[in-house]
This record gives structure tokens, C-alpha cells and sequence, in this order.
């Protein structure tokens, strides 16, 4: 993949401070809300997205469905499910999620001088809901528009979360667990 | 293309094009009958294994793929939408034997005798192409039956005062109510309402060599593991390839129906898996390619005769398309409602389809199919925020505990509310998409409002914490981009050349040997899931057939 080498200079960087920022965090790892919360970043190999990239959509996905008594998006794997099928069914939407994480990076910078990761929980909230309610500097989120970006990326994480564990997400049947579904049911037939 | 390059095939009697609850039901009767038959159809075979219970890859909600056929290939994909007023129609139903009987909802209704006649009963309202059927329901009423019995339906009227009269009970007696039909029931009796089993084409006991429903949760959307759901691919497809005198055909894609210059239906075009293009002639062509498809094959069908299409110097064609708005409400009680046995559909009340005051009509409420994880994150009380804990917590703690009433608007048709030949996009295979125009009648809406309303007062009944009514949007006024469920009327059939495409049998006026059978027939589309009476029409457009075809080879070139 060509495109990803020629941006691998500055993400090398760019990765280097988030993972001083995860590890950094990750000695005060159980104060619910605060920065590193997720622990150590997801593992790659990434199929599209890039480790930093990858990163962010695990930050964000925990902050549509947050761990509580149940898993989160970021336990049940949904940035796996995303980047899977960025590489597959939803290759159309993968320079929207290149552009997008750019925009929610700026916007991040300029808003608070920092990176998403190292805001602390209820500023990465309030980031999210900016996007949702387009309520962000236009001149950072011109294409995608923040709206949208923010609505492909929660749907995404629903499906990744809710949807079957066979694309990625939903590891170890997490929210088929949370609404009490059995799966597989056992239904009294050879096939089980 | 002009047939130049195309390789023919063995003349046979009739070539039936699409696989479905039209296709299927009408393969079944002509080669039983000893015609030979073809039967083109642009899916495969396919199962439980193809499909499996996957929710995002479900007919449903195609989030990972669209539904099985050709059109979910990457390769030779239609799928294109503008961003202007009028939608690309891409083939949305699944393309597979069987077609949509494969992974429906099964719901068995049968019309009721006011349903064919609509304008007698309320006249023709402004704006609106309502009319009366060219039958009547006495006259149906025998195939609804043999339909009844071949694919096999359970239910019971017993509870339903307004059920159509009938000779012969249903072969399979109705399932049991489920949990949430139970608490609704106790709602609607207070209420004076009349709750009865949903009729469906699905086993409630071992029938036709196929086992009993074994209440998968992935039903409606999926195919059934055990075959336990009838569908045409597993009743009267197999009928018909047993008579040893139908040939199925898969991959087939059908472009036009050849029309000699007498005004004769030689046979039709397809392109085969390997995209190259084939002629099949036969003596009969019947069209059962769903209300979009069909129109697509006649307009794309132009010869001397027909400059416009077949049978279409009349501008019929592709005209009053309907489908159905889905209207009700939908309430989260305190109490779990939720039993894991699906589909989940299970009572039903037909107290509102008719005598509605002010009304044209007005449709059938029922309890809903059960909503998958995904499916549910999209349904939240107004308001509600859409993601975060507290979305979070509402999945948690209201999915066992949703109850909904919904039910299809008899739609009013309109004239101009049509599809057509796209000018410019093309398939894959070089034919015209189509697109769709117009608009629903704003009639359409007061109804569904109506019928809102007693879903909610219904909810409200029952003591629901939260309710969300479920109504008309302003852009449900467009017809669906891809023809939407239950699409419908698109070659009406009428006494009147002038004013419908086919005549009573499904016999295209002008092209005797041209027929229809599906939905496209259907002058008013009932507040009723309409696949039964699809089914029913092709029997009583096959046995007409049958009954020319013995009486003298009038077909016969």
C-alpha cells in the first residue's frame, strides 16, 4: 500500500506520543474516567488503518459504548471489525475514515493542544457530540462533513459491537452476553 | 444487441422468468399439466449455509452485503443512487430460488372480499387511480385455497370476525401465542378488539415431508436450517423439477421479450452465468419477475408493434406502483416481554382494514418480528441519545422488554406514482436500470395516522412506560428506490385495454400468449403482506393457461 508509506514519517512520530501517553496512563488504570482507560492500544496487524489511526478509532468506539458492568467497544474488538471490513464491503468508506480521524485529530489540537487519547472523558465526550452537532471549525471539517463522519463511525461501531463475532467484533459474544441472548442456542437439532 | 451472437436453445412451451412466489407456484402447474417448461432465474440455489444467521448480511439489514443474487457481486454490482428526486432502482429482493419466499416473514394473508373492490366502496379519490379488481375474492378464493395447501399455511380464524369466508380450513392448525402477543391480547379484549393468530407459511406441525418450526430468532430476513419455512423453493419448485417435464435455469438474467410482427411473444433473452446472451423461445412466456422487474423486462422489450415497451401502447406500464408504508407503535414496558422463539410474530387483529370512519381503507396490525441486536440499536424513544452509556444501558435494559403493533397501509395508487427505463445507467449486463417517480398519495398518510393511533392507544392499554409512535415520514411520500417490500401494480389487470395491462388472467392485452403473474397485477395491494395472493394468482393464471393450452393449442406457433 503505497498511500500508507508515504505518510509513515509523521506516524511514527505521532505514535510515539500516544504510546507514551497510554503508557503513561496505564500505572492509574481503574479511575473510570480518565486518560488510558482502554490500556495498552489495540494490536495490529491493520488492514487499513494505520496503528495511530486504529488507535483512535478504539478511543472513540469505547466512547459510543463505554465499558460499565459489561465490556465496552474497545474489549469486544470493534476496531478489528472496522478495519476488517474497511478492507472489504466497506472499502468505498475508507478514505472517509483517513480524512475523518485527520479532521478529529485537528480538531482535537485546536480545540484543547492535544491528542484525542489524552483528553480526559468528559472532553473526548464533548469532542464526539461537536462532531455530532456539527458544532466544530469549519475550516477543519470540510470533507467529510463532522455529522457525517461521526454517524458512519457510531454506526460502524454498533455493527461492529452488536453484530456477529465472526466479522471482528463482538469478541467472546460480549453483547449477546450483556442482552442475555444465548448464541448459539441450543435448539434441540443435530447441527449444534 | 438485436439477438445477433445469441445462442438458442430447444424451443419448449412456456418459459416462466423469476423463481419466486409467482415464478415458482406457475412452474409447478404448467409442467404438471405436461407443458415443458423453462424457468429462468437470475439467482441459485441457495440455504441456510449461504446465508446463515448473520445479521448483518440478513435480507433485512444489508449492512455487510446486500441480499443473495447476482446483484450482491462485487463485480457486476447495480448499485448507484443520485442524489436528486428520483432513486436508480436496484434490485433489492432476494435473487435466488425461491426469490423472497426464501427469507420472508411469511405472513399468509388472504385479501378480504373489500379489498377488490375499493373505488365501488369508497370511490376514487382525488389525485388517485382507484379502482375495482376485474375479480372478485368468490373467485379467488378457490386458489387461495390450493396455495393454502401446496405451500402450506398455519392459522386459525376462529377469532377473526372480519375473515374472508372460506371452504377449507388451513392445513396446519395456528402456534401458540407468545409472551408478547399474550400481555397484547389482554389489552385488545378490553379494548372490544379481535386478536386471532397471524396466519403463516410456516410448519406449526410436520407437513409436506418437512419437519415442525423450531423457532430460530433469525427467521424473518434468513432462510430456516430445517426448510420448516414454506417457500416456493421448497414445495412447488421441487413439484415442478419432479415432473420431469421443468428445467430450472439459474444465472439467468432476462433482458426482453422478443415480439414478433405479428404482436407474437416469440420467447426471451437472458444472459447465462458466463454473461453470454441466450435466447429461449417458447409458445408461452410468462412474466413473474416482482412489480419492478417485470416492468423493467416489458419496457426494455420494444419492437415495431411496441414502440414503447410490451403491451405498453397504453402507458400502463411501470404505472400505480405501491408498496407499503409500515405504520403502529412500539412501547417498552417495565415487565420482560421477550420470548427467545422466532420469528416473533404471533397475533394479529383485523378491526381497522376496512369501515375505518373518513377512511379509504386502512390495513392490519400485528405484533412485530423479533429485532435483532443491531436492528435494536436503531430503535429508541425520541430523544434518546444515540450512543454513550446511557444508549448503552437502554440496549441493556429494554431490549427484552419492547412490544410493538405495526401493520401495512393499504396504499392508494397513483397514476404517476411509477418506474421507468433509466435513460442512461445501465446494469452490468447492458440493460436499462430503472428508476422510480412520483409520488404516494397523501391519502396514504391520514391513514397511517389512523392506524398509529390504535396501535398506540393499544400500547397505552397495556401500560407501556415509553411509547414511540411510528408514522409516515414526510420522505416516505417517494417510493422506494429499489421498488420496496411488497411492491405491487405495476401492470394492473382490468376489463379495459385503456386503463390496465393485462386482462383477469394475467393475459397482456394485445400479446395473447404474453402472461403475468405477480404482484404487478394486483390494482389495490390490501393492508395485508400480499405474498399469498400472489401465489394464488399465479394458480388462477396457470390453470387459465392450462385450460386454453387444452382447449386448442390457441398458443401454440
Amino acid at each position: 500500500m503505497p498511500k500508507k508509506e508515504k505518510r509513515g514519517a509523521s506516524r511514527r512520530t505521532c505514535l510515539k506520543l500516544m504510546a507514551a501517553a497510554v503508557g503513561g496512563a496505564a500505572a492509574g488504570i481503574g479511575g473510570a474516567k480518565s486518560v488510558g482507560r482502554l490500556g495498552a492500544a489495540p494490536e495490529g496487524p491493520w488492514r487499513v488503518l494505520t496503528s495511530e489511526e486504529a488507535a483512535l478509532v478504539d478511543a472513540v468506539a469505547e466512547q459510543i459504548i463505554p465499558a460499565d458492568r459489561d465490556p465496552g467497544a474497545h474489549e469486544a474488538g470493534v476496531v478489528n471489525f472496522i478495519d476488517r471490513q474497511l478492507d472489504g464491503p466497506y472499502a468505498r468508506f475508507a478514505d472517509k475514515y483517513h480524512k475523518g480521524l485527520r479532521c478529529l485529530t485537528l480538531t482535537c489540537q485546536k480545540l484543547h493542544g492535544r491528542a484525542f487519547a489524552q483528553l480526559n472523558w468528559p472532553d473526548q465526550t464533548r469532542v464526539l457530540q461537536a462532531l455530532e452537532s456539527g458544532k466544530v471549525p469549519k475550516d477543519i471539517w470540510t470533507d467529510p462533513s463532522s455529522r457525517e463522519f461521526f454517524g458512519l463511525l457510531r454506526d460502524h461501531t454498533m455493527q461492529g459491537f452488536y453484530g456477529s463475532p465472526r466479522h471482528g467484533g463482538n469478541k467472546h459474544y460480549a453483547s449477546y452476553k450483556m442482552m442475555g441472548l444465548e448464541y448459539p442456542r441450543i435448539i434441540g437439532q443435530n447441527r449444534y | 444487441m438485436e439477438g445477433k451472437g445469441a445462442m438458442s436453445n430447444k424451443h419448449v412451451n412456456a418459459v416462466i422468468v423469476g423463481a419466486g412466489a409467482g415464478g415458482g407456484v406457475m412452474a409447478k402447474v404448467l409442467s404438471e399439466a405436461g407443458l415443458s417448461v423453462v424457468l429462468l432465474e437470475r439467482g441459485r440455489w441457495q440455504s441456510f449455509h449461504d446465508i446463515t444467521d448473520d445479521e448483518l448480511i440478513s435480507q433485512r439489514s444489508p449492512m455487510l452485503t446486500r441480499a443473495p443474487g447476482p446483484d450482491n457481486q462485487p463485480s457486476r454490482k447495480a448499485h448507484e443512487f443520485d442524489n436528486g428526486r428520483n432513486g436508480v432502482v436496484v434490485p433489492n429482493n432476494a435473487a435466488c430460488v425461491g426469490s423472497g419466499t426464501m427469507t420472508y416473514g411469511a405472513m399468509a394473508w388472504r385479501f378480504m372480499p373489500q379489498d377488490f373492490r375499493m373505488k365501488t366502496l369508497y370511490g376514487c379519490p382525488k389525485g388517485s387511480s382507484l379502482d375495482d379488481w376485474p375479480i372478485s375474492y368468490d373467485e379467488l378464493e378457490p386458489c387461495y385455497e390450493r396455495a393454502e395447501w401446496e405451500i402450506g399455511v398455519s392459522g386459525d380464524d376462529t377469532g377473526n370476525p372480519f375473515a374472508p369466508p372460506r371452504k377449507k380450513p388451513r392445513p396446519m392448525p395456528a402456534f401458540p401465542y407468545n409472551r408478547e402477543a399474550r400481555i397484547l391480547i389482554r389489552g385488545m379484549k378490553r379494548l372490544g378488539w379481535h386478536p386471532f393468530p397471524a396466519p403463516v407459511l410456516r410448519n406449526s406441525i410436520p407437513y409436506g415431508g418437512r419437519p415442525a418450526c423450531i423457532h430460530e430468532r433469525s427467521c424473518v430476513g434468513f432462510a430456516c436450517p430445517i426448510n420448516a419455512k414454506c417457500g416456493t423453493q421448497n414445495t412447488v419448485i421441487p413439484a415442478a423439477l419432479a415432473t420431469g417435464c421443468c428445467e430450472l435455469r439459474t444465472d439467468a438474467v432476462v433482458s426482453e421479450v422478443m415480439v414478433d410482427e405479428r404482436g407474437h411473444a416469440r420467447g426471451v433473452k437472458y444472459f447465462d452465468r458466463n454473461d453470454r446472451l441466450q435466447e429461449q423461445t417458447a409458445d408461452v412466456v410468462v412474466l413473474s419477475a416482482a412489480a419492478t422487474g417485470t416492468a423493467r423486462i416489458l419496457l426494455n422489450s420494444t419492437s415495431k408493434l411496441f414502440p414503447n415497451g410490451a403491451g405498453n401502447n397504453n402507458d400502463w406500464v411501470g404505472r400505480n406502483i405501491q408498496n407499503h408504508c409500515y405504520v403502529g407503535a412500539l412501547g417498552f414496558m417495565a415487565e420482560e416481554v421477550y420470548e427467545d422463539a422466532g420469528p416473533g410474530l404471533s397475533v394479529a387483529f383485523c378491526d381497522f382494514n376496512h369501515g375505518n370512519p373518513g377512511l379509504c381503507g386502512g390495513g392490519m396490525l400485528a405484533n412485530d418480528f423479533t429485532v435483532m441486536p443491531y436492528g435494536f440499536t436503531r430503535i429508541r424513544p425520541d430523544g434518546a441519545p444515540g450512543w454513550g452509556p446511557e444508549d448503552k444501558d437502554f440496549q441493556r435494559r429494554y431490549y427484552k422488554h419492547m412490544v410493538r403493533v405495526v401493520g401495512p397501509v393499504q396504499e392508494i395508487p397513483v397514476f404517476d406514482g411509477r418506474v421507468m427505463l433509466d435513460p442512461k445507467r445501465k446494469d452490468y449486463w447492458g440493460i436499462p436500470l430503472i428508476r422510480s417517480a412520483g409520488e404516494k398519495h397523501p391519502h396514504d398518510v391520514e391513514i397511517g395516522q389512523f392506524l398509529s393511533d390504535k396501535a398506540e392507544l393499544l400500547l397505552k392499554e397495556i401500560g407501556a412506560e415509553k411509547i414511540k409512535r411510528l408514522c409516515p415520514s414526510p420522505t416516505s411520500k417517494r417510493y422506494a428506490d429499489g421498488g420496496g417490500q411488497h411492491q405491487a401494480g405495476t401492470c394492473r389487470m382490468g376489463r379495459d385495454p385503456k386503463t390496465s395491462v393485462t386482462n383477469s388472467y394475467g393475459q397482456v392485452h394485445e400479446i395473447d400468449n404474453l402472461f403475468i403473474a405477480d404482484g404487478s397485477l394486483h390494482v389495490t395491494n390490501g393492508g395485508f403482506n400480499p405474498v399469498l395472493t400472489i401465489m394464488a394468482l399465479s394458480y388462477r393464471v396457470g390453470e387459465y393457461i392450462v385450460k386454453e393450452w387444452r382447449g386448442g393449442g390457441r398458443f401454440r406457433t
